[in-house]
């Protein structure tokens, strides 16, 4: 054979190789995405469907359900994202040092909570955080309350239960990836540093946080991404109560395809709020990570 | 030394008090699995006698056997195929570069970020016109080509000796079975990890299996978990065996495979 027809054949088997893998992705990931942006344009109920152009859009618009749902992911992404990472990175900070006793215990302990299915750790909250539950009785008990909190019937306390339950399930998870990155650091940075009288706090914020910045991004992104598909959590803790309280977007485009008289017109536009902001939050993500490079 | 001091031991107390909200969750599981459900919600944090009790009423109530064997199916079937499907386009991507490939590759990432909810609908319509809603091969096909593991394979697939590769051309060696005896040996440990994630992604997969499976004989345990839960007065000492069922594999295998586990993890990203 000649070279031309050697690589020629190679680049075939090349695609051979990713033909399987690529075809799958058109039909189950492509395919459904262009057809939901077709669907967005789209009004009626059921399979009884017509063209409405943006008629869609301006529903999401004066759509208070909508609306609430939207600020609900809002603020589970602005208040939990942020406490989530910064305790990964405490943790990380403290289990990185190698003269610390009991150090793969505590690690596996934070990390435990990683194997738990979402919808298991969401029933689980549920009965603990009950009325009269056990969270309740120790709040209680130790004088930190004086009466038990309406934990999953009041509008704030269930936002606050999603919020500690998505902080126990992923921060072991974002915390296993700082430590990596924290151990995959020269030493002998932090060696010369030491000698220099650099003080341990100053070490963190000056060379560790700088160093981890794209890790620390990437967790970024994908718990963003986590938290705008939001659904397990909700749908198992509260089902989106009390009064849409704990709604989010997810759980909004799933009650109106199969729980309600089916709008699939409407779902595919609330779905495709979601792909637009997490291109957004993603696309800022990285601009902000860029901007802040030393120069 | 006495500040030292004083920060060790707010370390370690930090530690401590994570570790212990960490944990609890579980003792609370496994505790109330013996508890009765008035016990359960009264918040009794020390073991009951109801665990025999708990586990005939779950029994009773559904055909364990059968779903447990729905789920281990499923999370089987579906794990090999992804590794298959998923493994051979990561081996691809990396060994036969081209222009075109390289960007057919960059626009995968970009398809990463596209929100499941944002196809269910679709996916949802395109199962029924081929009608296989209701069927496992619904469930498992859509994750069957997941850009993650693609993405995971490649990026281990850079510390795959090409010179082993040359070798077995040399040898005259066809290219599907340099990938099946030589690749797929090399990279065991890759395949390890790999499987772990995959395998606890459809064991624990829910949203999905709850559109598509829609009769009682081919749910998952995931789902009979989250209809126990969510019944209008849930019998928690029910769920809580149910819910310590539905974690036990998961959990064995992280606590044997602890290394490969979080090699999965974070290897993705290195």
């Amino acid at each position: 054979m000649t070279p031309t027809s050697t690589r020629l054949a190679r680049t075939l088997t090349g695609w051979s190789f990713m033909a399987p893998a690529l075809t799958m992705i058109g039909l189950f990931l492509l395919y459904p995405i262009l057809s939901s942006l077709y669907m967005s344009t789209q009004v009626g109920r059921g399979l009884n469907l017509s063209f409405g152009g943006l008629a869609n859009v301006t529903r999401l618009t004066e759509d208070p359900v909508f609306l609430h749902a939207l600020s609900n992911t809002g603020i589970f992404l602005v208040v939990q994202v942020p406490i989530m990472i910064v305790l990964a990175l405490l943790l990380a900070a403290a289990l990185n040092d190698s003269t610390l006793w009991g150090r793969g215990l505590f690690r596996t302990a934070v990390f435990l909570p990683c194997v738990t299915s979402l919808v298991a750790y969401a029933v689980l909250f549920k009965s603990m955080f009950a009325s009269d539950g056990v969270i309740n009785n120790a709040l209680v008990w130790t004088h930190l309350v004086s009466a038990p909190i309406p934990w999953l019937t009041d509008t704030f306390w269930a936002k606050i239960v999603v919020i500690l339950a998505v902080t126990w399930r992923w921060t072991g998870y974002n915390m296993i990836f700082y430590l990596a990155a924290m151990q995959n650091i020269d030493r002998s940075i932090y060696e010369a540093a030491r000698i220099d009288g650099v003080p341990a706090w100053a070490r963190f914020t000056r060379l560790t946080l700088p160093m981890l910045k794209p890790v620390i991004l990437f967790t970024t992104v994908t718990s963003t991404i986590g938290t705008l598909q939001l659904f397990d959590e909700v749908n198992n803790l509260t089902q989106g109560g009390p009064a849409d309280a704990t709604l989010t977007l997810s759980l909004y485009i799933y009650n109106l395809t199969f729980k309600f008289m089916p709008s699939y017109g409407y779902a595919a536009t609330v779905s495709y709020v979601i792909v637009v902001l997490v291109m957004l939050l993603s696309f800022a993500q990285f601009a902000v990570a860029r901007e802040r490079r030393p120069s | 030394m006495s500040l030292r001091f004083v920060g060790r031991a707010f370390t370690y107390l930090g530690l401590a008090i994570a570790a212990y909200l960490s944990v609890f969750p579980f003792y609370w599981m496994m505790v109330g699995a013996t508890n009765t459900s008035a016990d359960i919600i009264k918040g009794k944090a020390g073991y009951g006698a109801a665990l025999w009790d708990n586990f005939a009423k779950l029994f009773a109530q559904v055909d364990m056997a059968q779903v447990t064997l729905n789920s281990a199916e499923i999370a089987a079937i579906g794990t090999a195929l992804t590794l298959l499907v998923s493994s051979m386009a990561g081996y691809g991507f990396e060994m036969f570069r081209t222009r075109i490939s390289e960007r057919v590759f960059a626009f995968l990432l970009l398809l990463l970020s596209i929100p499941f909810a944002a196809i269910m609908v679709p996916l949802f319509v395109t199962m029924s016109k081929l009608h296989i809603v209701n069927t496992f091969l619904a469930v498992i096909i859509p994750s069957v080509a997941s850009i993650f593991i693609i993405f995971y394979f490649r990026q281990s697939s850079k510390a795959f000796p090409t010179e082993l590769r040359d070798a077995a051309r040399v040898d005259g060696l066809k290219e599907w079975q340099i990938f099946l005896y030589i690749y797929v040996p090399v990279m065991r440990s890759t395949y390890a990890a790999a499987t772990i994630i995959v395998f606890m992604a459809n064991w624990n997969n829910y949203l999905w299996p709850l559109i598509v499976l829609q009769t009682n004989e081919k749910k998952t345990i995931t789902l009979v978990v989250a209809s126990l839960g969510s019944a209008y007065v849930p019998d928690y000492g029910v769920v809580m065996v149910a819910t310590t069922l539905a974690t036990l594999p998961t959990l064995i295998i992280f606590f044997l495979l602890q290394r490969q586990f979080v090699e999965g993890l974070v290897g993705s990203v290195k």
